[in-house]
């Protein structure tokens, strides 16, 4: 059961009308390393993992949701007021002949979502490792995106978000180390 | 010295085809290093932590692109 608040988690400005960095951005929506994947990702492997980090997988999950929601926001507004003109010249010609301005889970060359960017393999170490390795990948994805983008507003949301990437992979990490039952060292809360 | 940016000097032939980046980084962000969080690390104020994306100053490690101006309004 979910609760949904009618806001953005942060702000999502757009300080020019840029469709190509929209057609990167995509990426994080529909890609491999997008929020998407690791939001059905994580939801899905908490069925099957230790009580302990359950609840971990539960609340990363769905701030994915979060996180894709502003990914959303950040492709529509870039794309909303552009024409079919601007559209092609960002390399959207084939997006708009298929969708017009519609959002699809793709990555960034186009190529539709699919299951097979997750796994579930019920181990509970060989799972979160993919899940850090997951953050790892989605943060640097952030850092190419912010390499490439001009606009200050959109950089200032995605850095945002790599930022929570890192603070996931932490999470996941420390939820291996629970698991490693590791003595000694175990300082928790 | 303890950095989140490391490099290298990657092999530059004399037959590269492109003018050679002498110089490749690449991100090693705090949470590498840190392992378990232990308690009691400083924490930023409610509103900076909005911002920053963590209440945690150890794990903060914003990153800036090549056409921005860093630090622009942000904690830190």
């Amino acid at each position: 059961m979910w609760i949904y608040e009618k806001k953005l988690q942060y702000p999502v400005r757009v300080s020019t009308c840029n469709p190509m960095l929209a057609k990167f951005l995509i990426e994080q929506y529909g890609g491999a390393d997008g929020e998407l994947a690791a939001a059905l990702r994580y939801l899905n492997q908490r069925y099957t993992i230790p009580d302990k980090v359950i609840g971990l997988l539960t609340d990363i999950g769905t701030e994915e949701f979060a996180h894709l929601e502003m990914i959303a926001t950040m492709v529509y507004k870039l794309t909303k007021d552009a024409t079919p003109e601007q559209m092609k010249a960002a390399g959207l010609g084939a997006h708009y002949a298929n969708h017009e301005k519609a959002l699809y889970y793709e990555n960034a060359g186009g190529v539709p979502w699919t299951a097979t960017y997750i796994q579930a393999k019920g181990d509970p170490i060989a799972d979160l490792y993919e899940d850090i390795a997951a953050e790892e990948k989605a943060r640097a994805t952030y850092q190419w995106i912010i390499n490439m983008s001009d606009d200050p507003d959109i950089n200032d949301s995605l850095r945002f978000l790599r930022e929570r990437e890192i603070i996931h992979a932490q999470r996941f990490r420390e939820a291996v180390e629970i698991l490693k039952e590791e003595q000694g060292r175990k300082k928790i809360f | 010295m303890h950095t989140h940016h490391k490099s290298y000097q990657p092999y530059v032939s004399p037959f590269d085809p492109c003018k050679p980046m002498i110089e490749k980084t690449y991100s090693t962000p705090p949470h590498l290093y840190i392992g378990f969080q232990p308690p009691n690390l400083p924490q930023f104020t409610p509103m900076e932590a909005l911002r920053a994306g963590t209440l945690w100053k150890a794990f903060y490690d914003p990153w800036y692109g090549p056409y921005e101006k860093k630090n622009w309004g942000v904690p830190s």
